[in-house]
């Protein structure tokens, strides 16, 4: 099973909740850090590093023997990453998304596809925990294909149970992410911002296609139009956390919140089985 | 902004979101008595909530493009979805293609490789941009639809747009609420901007993203004037993130208490200096008297 | 010897455009004749991403010898200097005080980009 955990924006405690499940839950399972250009995953889940990989994009590389200085693959570049200056292909592989046409449209066949870096694919361990965290390197504007290579990494077809942290926002990035998962979380808060950010999610996600299932963190902060809202839109609330400045606080010195405070460990407990028999498409008791 | 007639953009940022950017971007828009907005996270843009505005001109936003298969034309063959780099084809139940919008590039490949050229190549339509009226004074803001990419491209036309409006009122500052994160569409926020305001929040990720921000800041010369929202959730890192701040370049411009009346003046659709008492006001009064004194 | 200028306009009285990338026209000044042509530079108003990379093959293309403009960034800036184009950075109001610096050799050439990635 493959859960999601987004939300329309930063903020609103995506990591926080992905963190304090993975760790509520007494059993082996794999998290992705799938938040490339800001992974905070292991910020608090301080797993150790087992392994490391680059993850690359294919960009082409120029044989000036066999180029005739044509200019077909600056003209078809939609990416601006191909200038040809006396003769001369210039590529710029930080603007190069990798689609292949210089390669496959070059008339002498002069162009080859290399590796290019562009992120870090780490693996963490800690107890029953295993992590697979996506770093873009900085500078680098794709998130995407690092995406893919945590999700693609090996090890995820051996993990019964992977729980995902999504990035924040409706872009892109989020879509890759979400799509082929069971299900996904979306986190928000009680506030007008918090159901705006909620909405755009939702969009996102019925787009994707998945079911999905609403957290209210900092419940209390606010009022009740996010779970108005939901009980319109038929949205299931599987799990409320209230609005704690004990959690806010252990959260800000990089602690994890089900382990200093056990009354915390029973509610993910409970927001676990909500998530699962949703999961199972099954009926599940409805929070109060 | 005291004295000079020259108009002063101020660009609110605050690496990860969620530290009350928004907020405080209502809170000095009602300290101003002369000024336009720009609501420049178009990902997320929730300062509308706050303005209520009254839209006056609207645009739409197209940038890029998207392949699209006439299924009239399609002959099933699959030839192009093989080249496709984004697994962006999807078999229909008729033996035609389509292309997944969201998944698509815009590389053009599948276009230019159809045998049946059936594959058209159209203007990517990605949001809209705004200018509406508000009782603070003009804001332009965006629309970015689900999965469309914020390239910092919507961001610079909305602040181009506000900063016309803003010389053609004859308005003395442009205030301007940044986009989430450091990526390109922070650098379009930036980029020659008179002042940056980070907001931050006194946690590990804030330390984190202030050393981000002020990187980036430096890297274009501007100044950056740092406050702590939240304060008093970790008293000990909002004096490690002061202390950090007075010994580099930047300006550490106060702190604002845990308060959940800011979460009321937001329910309410009031600006904090709208909805606040004379005390809670305060914090926000001493930021901002701040942020011009040292002019 | 053609020298284009970054303008926002087609005369030499329009505004100088302090950026390369995203400069809506060049100005090219043959200072053999006095004369100028407009180039128009929206052939990448529509484009993602790589503006700079575009301009550099126009101006380029269009056999300049020599470029005024305020900021130059660094994958512009690796494809002109390739190109052995001169680049003169000017702080001006309109295109014709350009000219005026660049004709009385108030401003140097430029040996490296000035500014980094992303300035739009």
């Amino acid at each position: 099973m493959k859960i999601a955990i987004a939300s329309g924006k930063g903020g609103t405690g995506k990591t926080f909740f992905s963190v304090n499940l993975a760790h509520s839950l007494d059993r082996e399972l794999l998290l992705l850090d799938c938040d490339v250009e800001e992974p905070n995953v292991n910020l608090f889940l301080k797993g150790e590093l087992v392994e490391q990989r680059d993850s690359t994009l294919l960009v082409p590389q120029v044989d000036l023997d066999l180029c005739d200085g044509c200019r077909v693959c600056a003209d078809f570049c939609q990416f601006n990453a191909i200038a040809v200056i006396r003769g001369v292909p210039l590529i710029f592989e930080d603007l190069c998304h990798g689609c292949g046409g210089c390669t496959l449209f070059c008339p002498q066949k002069a162009m080859d596809d290399t590796p290019h870096k562009i992120g870090v694919i780490s693996h963490y361990h800690k107890g029953k925990i295993s992590l697979i965290e996506g770093r873009l390197d900085v500078g680098k504007a794709l998130a995407v294909p690092v995406i893919r290579d945590v999700k693609g990494d090996k090890e995820v077809a051996k993990h019964p149970l992977v729980i995902l942290d999504a990035p924040p926002g409706t872009s892109c990035p989020v879509v890759w992410s979400l799509s082929g998962c069971d299900l996904a979380i979306l986190v928000t808060e009680g506030t007008p911002f918090g159901l705006h950010d909620l909405k755009l999610a939702v969009e996102t996600v019925r787009e994707v296609g998945i079911p999905f299932g609403v957290v209210v963190n900092r419940d209390g902060l606010g009022d009740e139009r996010v779970v108005t809202y939901c009980q319109e839109e038929n949205i299931p609330v599987v799990g409320k956390i209230p609005n704690d400045r004990e959690i806010a606080t252990l959260y800000a010195q990089g602690k994890i919140v089900v382990d200093e405070l056990p009354h915390y460990r029973a509610l993910f407990t409970q927001i676990w089985e909500n998530i699962a028999s949703l999961a199972k498409g099954g009926r599940y008791e409805r929070v109060q | 902004m005291k004295g000079s007639n020259k108009l002063e953009e101020l660009v609110i940022l605050s690496g990860k979101g969620g530290t009350g950017k928004t907020t405080l971007t209502s809170a000095f828009a009602a300290l101003s008595d002369s000024l336009v907005l720009a609501d420049c996270d178009v990902d997320a843009a929730d300062l509308h909530l706050i303005l209520n505005p009254t839209i006056v001109k609207r645009e739409p936003f197209v940038e890029g493009n998207e392949a699209i298969v006439d299924p009239k034309l399609c002959t099933g063959c699959g030839y192009s979805a093989n080249f496709c780099r984004f697994d962006a084809f999807r078999k229909e139940d008729d033996g035609t293609y389509s292309i997944d919008t969201i998944r698509c590039e815009g590389c053009g490949v599948c276009v230019r490789l159809c045998p049946a050229s059936a594959i058209k190549f159209e203007e990517r339509h990605c949001g809209h941009w705004m200018v509406s009226k508000t009782r603070f004074g003009t804001l332009v803001h965006a629309h970015l639809q689900a999965a469309g990419e914020n390239s910092g491209k919507l961001v610079t036309l909305v602040r181009k747009e506000a900063r016309k409006i803003a010389l053609e009122e004859g308005k003395k500052l442009l205030l301007v609420d940044g986009p989430p994160g450091i990526g390109c569409p922070v650098i379009s926020s930036v980029t020659g901007a008179d002042k940056v305001v980070l907001v931050t929040e006194p946690s590990l990720s804030g330390l984190h993203d202030l050393e981000r921000v002020s990187r980036l800041a430096a890297n274009f010369e501007i100044p950056v004037y740092v406050c702590v929202n939240k304060a008093d959730i970790a008293p000990k890192l909002t004096k490690e993130i002061e202390k950090s701040v007075k010994e580099s370049d930047n300006k550490f411009v106060g702190t604002i208490p845990y308060d959940e009346a800011l979460v009321q003046a937001q329910i309410k659709g009031l600006s904090p200096m709208e909805y606040l008492s004379a005390a809670g006001r305060n914090h926000i009064e001493k930021l901002w008297e701040n942020i011009w004194e040292t002019n | 010897m053609r020298v284009a200028f970054t303008a926002g306009g087609e005369s030499l009285d329009s505004p100088f455009d302090n950026r390369f990338g995203r400069a809506e026209k060049f100005i090219i000044y043959d200072t053999e004749s006095d004369t100028f042509e407009v180039l128009d530079n929206t052939q990448n108003l529509q484009a993602v991403q790589g503006a700079g990379v575009q301009s550099a093959q126009h101006i380029i293309d269009s056999k300049v010898d020599e470029l005024v403009t305020g900021n130059l960034g660094p994958k512009a800036a690796k494809i002109i200097f390739a190109a052995g184009i001169l680049v003169y950075q000017a702080k001006a109001e309109t295109v014709s005080e350009a000219l005026a610096m660049y004709k009385s050799k108030a401003i140097k050439p430029l040996k490296e980009p000035t500014v980094e990635e992303h300035w739009v």
